[in-house]
């Protein structure tokens, strides 16, 4: 498989999950593991641009896929990717432990529907879990990344 | 490692998939793995041996047939939502498979698996069985058709056999009125209570073992829903009779 552009060696253990291979076996932490059934979305990444549940799919179906991880949307030392940059303005985060799933999550929403309304904004993260937000700062980071994706 | 001890298999043809399901014991089916994986996870489920479909070629299409829509074994239910053949033919399956879950795990999961996963609070059983439609079942041995109203025996049970896949479920066209109402906590939530409508047809989810079809004059006759935490046997009555009405008063 392909991680950020970069080809990983396969994982030794078929029982091991994407999410577990991402972390423990790639170094690639910024990936966050939740609840372990799907419900979270905190370790949402993108399988072929498209985002997914890393915890639901095991390691070695990733096998001739490519993985993007929030490490993968932009490279260290380098300007933020527009979904990043709009939750850094709208303060879309506090603790910050469900981020990588919610800006994964909007990269697909966003790719799905350029210019959201507030249904699709509102069903486009009703798959991510956030304890500290209230979710409305993360609803206006949704709008302000569609415009800076225009830019 | 989360998952229980297994063994992996991951068939190139359909073929080869039915060959492992029918000679291995205890063998499990691995399509868009939304609903498995999570049971692995929590060691609810232990299958000997995972049948993993997914490099399957040639089995994600869905396509016009019959005069309806069939839906292979490894097409996405959010590549269902987005098809236009689907919005022209069964509307109202795309309107249900925008009710499943949130788009990101549509990304990954199946009708099919859906369909064989047999959950009694989801949206795709109680839409095939509204409408009418069937599934094709593949095993070494053959292949037959299993209508709707035989597929569904109990909570996550289905009269398919132990070496048989689910190939492609198969939704005729409708053109009579149709529509999908569900109550849910949060959208994307399992739901409470949900009805069908197809034409004069009804059928209802969330209510008993298996989606049931209903007589619209006295949709909750003889039901008897289980309770929990969420809502009572009473309240989900009550959201059947209720849903209902407002899906024949369009």
């Amino acid at each position: 498989m392909r991680v950020n552009g970069v080809a990983r060696p396969a994982p030794t253990d078929v029982r091991r999950l994407l999410s577990d291979h991402l972390r423990h076996d790639l170094g690639l932490t910024g990936t966050h593991v939740g609840c372990e059934h799907g419900v979270c979305g905190c370790c949402t990444v993108l399988l072929d641009g498209a985002p997914v549940r890393s915890c639901l799919m095991l390691a070695v179906q990733a096998e001739g896929h490519e993985v993007t991880t929030i490490e993968g949307l932009a490279r260290d030392g380098q300007a933020l990717h527009p979904v990043q940059q709009a939750f850094h303005e709208c303060h879309g985060l506090q603790c910050g432990f469900c981020t990588p799933g919610f800006v994964m999550s909007v990269v697909g929403l966003l790719a799905q529907h350029p210019n959201p309304g507030a249904q699709e904004i509102e069903e486009g993260i009703a798959g991510n879990l956030c304890r500290c937000t209230g979710y409305a700062s993360i609803r206006r980071a949704v709008i302000r990344a569609a415009e800076l994706m225009k830019e | 490692m989360k998952p229980p001890p297994f063994e992996y298999h991951a068939p190139a043809t359909v073929e080869d998939a039915c060959a492992l399901l029918g000679s291995l014991e205890d063998a499990k089916v691995l399509a868009g793995g939304q609903s498995l994986i999570p049971l692995l996870n929590f060691r609810l489920a232990r299958p000997q041996h995972l049948v993993d479909i997914n490099r399957v070629g040639d089995l994600d299409r869905i396509y016009e047939r019959d005069g309806g829509v069939a839906v292979q074994a490894l097409a996405r239910q959010a590549a269902v939502e987005d098809s236009d053949m689907v919005a022209r033919v069964c509307p109202l399956l795309g309107a249900a498979a925008r009710l499943v879950a949130h788009r990101v795990i549509r990304n990954r999961g199946t009708v099919c698996g859906n369909l064989a996963h047999a959950d009694p609070a989801s949206e795709l059983p109680a839409v095939l069985l509204a409408v009418g439609g069937h599934v094709v079942a593949r095993s070494s041995k053959g292949q037959r058709v299993i209508q709707a109203g035989e597929l569904f025996a109990g909570v996550f049970e289905t009269t398919l056999a132990p070496g048989e896949l689910i190939v492609e479920a198969w939704f005729p066209q409708i053109r009579e009125p149709f529509e999908i109402l569900e109550e849910s906590r949060r959208h994307g939530d399992f739901a409470l209570a949900g009805v069908v409508r197809a034409g004069a047809r009804l059928a209802l989810f969330g209510v008993a073992p298996t989606p049931v079809l209903a007589d619209p004059r006295d949709p909750a006759d003889g039901l008897q829903p289980s309770g929990d935490l969420e809502a009572s046997p009473e309240f989900r009555l009550h959201l059947i009779r209720v849903l209902s009405e407002r899906a024949f008063a369009a």
